[in-house]
């Protein structure tokens, strides 16, 4: 149990580690801006000393290594800073879309994890059948469908053709559960299609090698049936994998959320994101991309502390 | 070799090798100009003259696909080589070398693809700039981390290997061994990976062009073209949905060929 504890804990340390470093690389990049903020708030028409006084006020006229430690503490005390366009605190505009934004991905993971597995179970019981050779080529084809595409063909198939859903998702603090259930609908439905292939191949390799197991050849000749050998023998044994590959492909999310909530207009971190790089509002920008870089790395923690909790040999090592 | 692959993989060949000659060839065999309103309707649907109606300004989308293809295609293909050639020779130098400098480039790449691609995509957008050299490099830098992972993996395998160890034997040096030894042993594998990047390449840069980031005016790759008739979605018009149709196809294309390709037929 020890052993197991200090794993964990390596693999927990290394994961901070990895966020301090991906927290450089934003930093850097950000900063190899041309020009600084302070002269773009400012225009072309300002004085050298207005720009210089405005450089003071930012915090942009000490070196770049004081800046990155100033802005780390920041944003590890949960707060990053004075966004530069919308002239308020990052953290405000940040507390306003996320909610939404993961309100959007537990919706996305119910739907998309009970499919997956659905899927991948049926891919790997009926292996090399018909049934298991068109998962294969439709889940193929999905994993390189362009997200705008699957977008588009929601909003024309579910909105203006049946005209069963908003194509707009409208969330606001008056609406019932029923109107945000239905305004979602297409975004959940588009990040589904993201997210689902990939799962559901992972857990179709899972449980394939599962079922190729001695145990399994076993209780068949007892006469199990299929259906209790897959959920009583097999599912115990391939929940490690399973929950690995959902963890992992769930991280699609990130993805996936920039191009659809920018499709529905929905008001979520991704959009936020979106708008930051346009108007190259920096401050939020980093915010926004940290928050994403440290969901992202989360999501990975936890497929990899599951892959050696469910693994006795991983233990070992 | 072709009648060795499935269905799905001739399928994926034919759409790859129809967007490659699209690519080359396709400016040549439009019927209008790229940039030439044609049409006094906007969104006209299918027709003799515009096979693929008209856009939201009343030009040709047929035409202006042909065109866009080329920067979608080429922009992948180059920037899926530049990832693969930093990649792979990021990982023959940190793999011959070992000790420290294998360690730190291998951290540093794993920090890299520890941001997902879309965020890492946007940050460098937002820090440089979307013209179209920048945007190679930019869809290479963020492909490259993923290339030198596979290329480091097979490198140190074959670092083991005795032929390996009988040319460090003759004294040969770490340059020789690199290129000599170890890179025409992985060239397989290597190609495989340089088909998905470019996937993943296409995908992003389509992705990057639809959010308005990515080729901008007045240049326009499949992206853009999906972007710029987003308001003719509620009418359902051939000018958006031929473009991501376009995107889909090749994408998916290749992606069933890599896969036929991998599993070597066996299906």
């Amino acid at each position: 149990m020890i052993a197991l504890a200090k794993l964990i804990a390596a693999r927990v340390a290394s994961s901070v580690l990895t966020l301090v470093l991906v927290s450089l690389v934003i930093f850097a990049a950000a900063s190899l801006l041309p020009g600084d903020a302070a002269q773009e708030t400012l225009g072309q028409s300002a004085t050298p000393a207005q720009i210089a006084a405005l450089r003071h006020t930012m915090g942009l006229d000490v070196p770049a290594p004081v800046r990155y430690v100033r802005w780390l503490k920041g944003m590890a005390k949960g707060d990053p800073g004075q966004s530069l366009v919308a002239n308020m605190p990052v953290r405000d505009i940040i507390a306003q879309r996320l909610p939404n934004s993961l309100m959007l991905a537990a919706m996305t993971a119910l739907v998309a994890v009970p499919l997956a597995l659905a899927l991948g179970i049926t891919g790997a019981i009926y292996q090399g059948r018909s049934i298991d050779r068109a998962l294969n080529i439709a889940t193929i084809g999905m994993v390189a469908m362009p997200e705008f595409l699957v977008a588009t063909l929601g909003v024309l198939i579910f909105s203006v053709w049946l005209m069963w859903l908003p194509s707009i998702a409208l969330v606001s603090d008056t609406s019932t559960w029923f109107d945000i259930v239905r305004s979602c609908a297409l975004p959940v439905l588009c990040l589904t299609v993201v997210v689902v292939a990939q799962m559901a191949r992972m857990t179709r390799a899972a449980v394939a090698d599962q079922l190729g197991r001695p145990y399994v050849e076993m209780a068949r000749l007892k006469g199990v049936s299929l259906r209790r050998i897959v959920l009583v023998h097999v599912m115990p044994n391939a929940i490690g994998p399973v929950v690995n590959a959902a963890a992992l492909s769930l991280s699609y999310l990130m993805g996936g959320a920039i191009v659809v909530e920018t499709i529905f207009n929905f008001p979520g971190l991704a959009s936020l994101m979106v708008n930051a790089v346009t108007s190259r509002d920096m401050p939020l920008l980093q915010a926004c991309a940290m928050i994403f870089c440290g969901a992202y790395l989360i999501l990975i923690l936890i497929a990899d502390v599951v892959a050696i909790v469910a693994n006795p040999r991983l233990r070992a090592q | 070799m072709i009648r060795a692959l499935p269905w799905s993989g001739r399928i994926g060949l034919g759409l790859v090798v129809f967007w490659l000659a699209v690519a080359l060839v396709g400016p040549w065999l439009a019927p209008h100009g790229v940039g030439d309103f044609v049409d006094m309707d906007v969104f006209s649907g299918l027709s003799a003259r515009f096979p693929l109606g008209s856009d939201y300004l009343g030009r040709d989308v047929f035409s202006r696909l042909l065109y866009g293809a080329r920067y979608t295609v080429l922009l992948g293909l180059g920037a899926a080589l530049l990832a693969s050639l930093m990649g792979t020779s990021l990982a023959l130098f940190s793999a011959v070398n070992g000790g420290w400098i294998d360690e730190v480039v291998s951290r540093a790449m794993d920090t890299l693809t520890s941001i997902p691609s879309k965020v890492l995509a946007l940050v460098l957008v937002a820090a440089f700039d979307s013209t179209l050299g920048l945007l190679l490099v930019i869809c290479a830098i963020t492909y490259a981390p993923g290339s030198f992972r596979i290329a480091r993996a097979l490198a140190m395998n074959l670092l083991q290997l005795d032929f390996v160890t009988a040319a460090r034997a003759r004294g040969e040096g770490k340059f020789y061994i690199a290129l000599g030894e170890v890179l025409p042993n992985m060239v397989g594998p290597l190609l495989a990976d340089l088909g998905l990047r470019c996937v993943f390449v296409v995908l992003l840069l389509s992705g990057l062009s639809f959010l308005g980031l990515g080729v901008q005016p007045p240049y326009a790759d499949l992206g853009s073209l999906v972007r710029e008739n987003i308001s003719g979605l509620s009418d359902g018009a051939p000018a958006i949905l031929a473009p991501a149709l376009a995107i889909a196809s090749l994408t998916v294309g290749a992606n069933l060929l890599i896969d036929a390709i991998r599993t070597g037929g066996d299906r």
